[in-house]
């Protein structure tokens, strides 16, 4: 398959492009909610909107109301969303909880699907329980109890876990703690008692949950998949959420570096314009480059994901770090080659270099990439 | 050597004595950092007897003349106080930009009258100072700036506007380029001093990414300075129209001073910090392990420098490159810790960050590289005054 856009992909690139610049612009969005201290750090009209566009159903099949296109198109969305820093749920419920309930049975699947294409809900996922994502190891417990089960334990850095109706937990079922296998996801609704939130701000305004679950009472038909069986769909999640975060980090290096070409290409000291120094001219040109790269591997391993290769696994975590790198330099050079002015608040370079410190946090960061590339490496 | 052996047998018993336990714990953040001034008020009685010992003792400017209000400690003096000071992790009792700026070009411009004045102020946290350099057409290309004096016998009326003036809004005084003569750029400059209170003078704060408004913009609007605050007290430093040599000798100073960033004095190794919170991932481990090679070099590198400097024996652009590498140092050095803090350490507003003190630090830190001169300047001046590039 080509490194590059067939016609519906790059169709569909011009319309997520243009839907995001209009509707999901930094004004428009991030910094309204921000500024208004908004408690869901998003906003419901617009994930309504990304419903109206097809966007929330991409991945899931046309029986199930979606679009039925692959991780390439998805990418697609996200990396428009990555370049317009526009908050949404998109990762989180689209990508994961999605794939996640891809794997559902019919009442699951027919409970939870409908509401969330429609835009009407919003789900979460809760992997990590501490501040590292380390997703080998699970604790969290949900025992058996009647006819189905009891969740004890606690969960960190669920993002938008406050807003959504549904969040999809992963937890021991058997086993000890850093068993593979006796995985099983759960279906938690938002009203399930025992259930706790703490949600708080993160550094780019979206906001996060930890969560605390105290002896949760579930239905068996909370079950997604089978029980023990969950590390497989945890791991399918994990690929498409991994690659994706991935390609909305390529949209925050390209909208970082887009910004900052431009200002060296306005701003002048010495009486020259400062894109006339070499000095920068070759750190952009070598931000260009990375970044350009970056998005090869990123395209490359959604391609592989989507053809169900072998070699996907290892492409998605070269992407997550080298893109993590990429985007780091861009919001990093972005700061830096605005000198002052992009040490404000008012301008919004920095808000790039808070979105990326976000992403690259969200399952497993470039160290973490980097030790699976040694492990899926052999050595 | 017996002599210092002495003295700082001295130095400790009178830092046993004088310096409170409360002030020999790490800053954690501004509240914990006194700046004295007209305004200042003390966070607690502790910090309040740390900075009325230090006055008179003369250790807010330990190495500055008796007479200015220092101790008079030689540069091997002064280096035995600070390491006996980090010792117990005494805290500075004055941070201020008449100590580390306006100071040292005092004691090198400065008419006898100005140093018996100004620095005294200085000396004992009466006047808090801002610096009035960039403007914002005129950041990194200083020279250019425009904030214009016009000459009007007994006094200037300035006007025009400064820009990311640190502590405008909380400063009694400025020190400020103006431009005195437009036909010259680099012998038209004089570098004045004048009350933030003058009629005219207005602030406005700026937000920075980290949340916080540390910095101003600054209008003048036909503000009248002086010539004259007195018997040989005039309001400029050095010759009027010669006050780029003073601005230029006063960012060496600044430059110096920011360069501390990047961990003079820092003696627990990032690892030790970072593996407190858990086990490392491999590559991080070994991340941080590399940054702290580069740490603890520049560790001695800045001791070093230190020494020389103040002994005249550093390259007078020194201050230009450890200006770079420390604070490039010190960006890193963030960036691991947000990683190592992973994403407890993005909470912006959490009670358990105290309202996201990692977060908000780790971007504060990417203006180090900007403030005082970027790296990019920093480099240029390496290049061209220490390497003698041709064409830089
Ligand atoms: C936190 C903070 C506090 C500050 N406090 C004060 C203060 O108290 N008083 C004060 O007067 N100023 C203060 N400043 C201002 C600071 O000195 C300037 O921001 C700095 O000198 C850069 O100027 P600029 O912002 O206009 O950037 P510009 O000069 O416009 O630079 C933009 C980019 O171009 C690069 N560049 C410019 N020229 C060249 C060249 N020839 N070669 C290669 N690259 C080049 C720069 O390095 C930078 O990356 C502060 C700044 C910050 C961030």
């Amino acid at each position: 398959m080509a490194l590059y856009y067939d016609d519906d992909q790059a169709m569909l690139a011009d319309s997520a492009s243009e839907f995001m610049r209009e509707e999901g612009g930094i004004a428009k969005q991030l910094r309204h909610w921000r500024d208004r201290n908004c408690k869901d750090g998003f906003g419901h009209a617009l994930w309504e909107q990304f419903g109206e566009m097809g966007f929330i159903g991409i991945l899931l099949s046309e029986e199930d109301g979606g679009l039925g296109m692959g991780q390439v198109e998805a990418n697609i969305v996200l990396e428009e969303i990555g370049a317009n820093l526009t908050p949404s749920p998109f990762l989180s419920s689209s990508v994961l909880a999605a794939t996640a309930l891809k794997h559902g049975s019919n009442d699951t699947r027919g409970r939870w699907l409908p509401d969330l294409v429609a835009g009407k809900n919003v789900y979460a996922v809760a992997i990590d329980e501490g501040p590292k994502h380390r997703p080998e190891t699970i604790a969290c417990k949900a025992e058996k109890s009647g006819n189905g089960f009891k969740l004890t334990g606690k969960k960190d850095f669920v993002v938008y876990g406050a807003s959504a109706e549904m969040i999809v937990v992963a937890a021991r079922t058997s086993g000890s703690d850093s068993d593979a296998d006796g995985i099983t996801l759960f279906a938690v609704p938002q009203d399930a008692s025992g259930m706790s939130h703490d949600s708080v701000r993160l550094v780019d305004s979206s906001m996060a949950s930890h969560i605390t679950f105290d002896g949760v009472e579930l239905d068996a038909d909370a079950v997604i998949g089978d029980v023990d069986g969950g590390r497989e769909v945890l791991n399918a999640m994990l690929r498409a959420g991994r690659v994706g975060a991935a390609a909305e980090g390529v949209g925050v290096a390209r909208g970082a570096m887009d910004m900052t070409v431009d200002y060296l290409k306005q701003r002048k000291q010495f009486g020259e314009l400062i894109g006339s120094f070499q000095a920068l001219q070759h750190r952009a040109a070598h931000l260009y480059s990375e970044v350009e790269i970056a998005r090869a591997v990123v395209m490359k391993a959604a391609q592989l994901l989507d053809a169900g290769s072998e070699q996907a696994e290892l492409m998605i975590s070269v992407a997550k770090a080298k893109v993590a790198k990429a985007a780091g330099l861009a919001v990093r050079e972005g700061v830096q080659m605005h000198g002052g002015i992009g040490m404000t608040d008012e301008y919004d370079v920095g808000l790039y270099m808070k979105r990326d410190r976000a992403l690259q946090e969200f399952l497993g960061d470039q160290y973490y990439h980097a030790g699976r590339v040694a492990e899926l490496s052999g050595y | 050597m017996a002599d210092l052996d002495q003295f700082r047998e001295e130095t400790r018993s009178w830092l046993e004595a004088n310096c409170p336990p409360e002030m020999r714990q790490p800053v954690e953040d501004e509240a914990d950092v006194y700046w004295g001034g007209r305004n200042a008020t003390f966070k607690n009685e502790a910090q309040k007897a740390w900075f009325e010992a230090c006055v008179a003792k003369g250790y807010t400017v330990p190495a500055w003349p008796k007479e200015y209000g220092g101790a008079g400690l030689s540069p091997a003096e002064a280096k035995v106080l600070r390491e006996e000071m980090a010792r117990i992790d005494a805290r500075s009792p004055l941070h201020s930009f008449g100590i580390w700026m306006l100071g040292p070009a005092l004691l090198h411009f400065g008419t006898e009258g100005q140093k018996q004045r100004f620095l005294n102020e200085i000396a004992r946290g009466e006047i808090r100072w801002c610096q009035g350099y960039s403007e914002p057409g005129s950041g990194s290309d200083l020279v250019s700036l425009q904030t214009y004096g016009d000459d009007k016998g007994d006094h200037w009326v300035v006007d025009g506007q400064k820009i990311w003036t640190s502590y405008a809004d909380e400063a009694d005084w400025i020190f400020c380029l103006v431009r005195t003569d437009k036909t010259n750029k680099y012998q038209g400059i004089t570098f004045m001093l004048f009350d933030m209170a003058s009629q005219g003078v207005s602030t406005k704060p700026i937000k920075l990414i980290s949340g916080s408004s540390p910095f101003c913009e600054t209008f003048f609007d036909s503000v009248s300075v002086p010539k004259s605050y007195g018997e040989d007290i005039p309001a400029q430093v050095g010759q009027v129209n010669r006050g780029w040599d003073v601005a230029k000798y006063l960012l060496g100073h600044e430059r110096e001073m920011i360069s501390a960033t990047g961990g003079v004095d820092r003696p627990t190794s990032l690892g030790a910090v970072t593996s407190r919170q858990g086990e490392l991932d491999p590559v991080l481990r070994a991340e941080i392990a590399q940054f702290d090679v580069d740490a603890l070099a520049f560790t001695a590198m800045s001791e070093k420098f230190l020494d020389e400097i103040k002994v005249g024996k550093a390259h007078p652009a020194q201050p230009n490159m450890m200006k770079y590498a420390g604070t490039e140092l010190n960006k890193r050095r963030n960036e691991l810790l947000m990683a190592a803090g992973g994403s407890r350490a993005l909470e912006w507003e959490s009670e358990e960050t105290e309202g996201g003190k990692p977060a908000r630090g780790w971007l504060r830190t990417k203006g180090n590289s900007i403030e005082g001169g970027t790296s990019e300047v920093m480099l240029n001046v390496v290049a061209k005054r220490i390497l003698e590039l041709p064409g830089a």
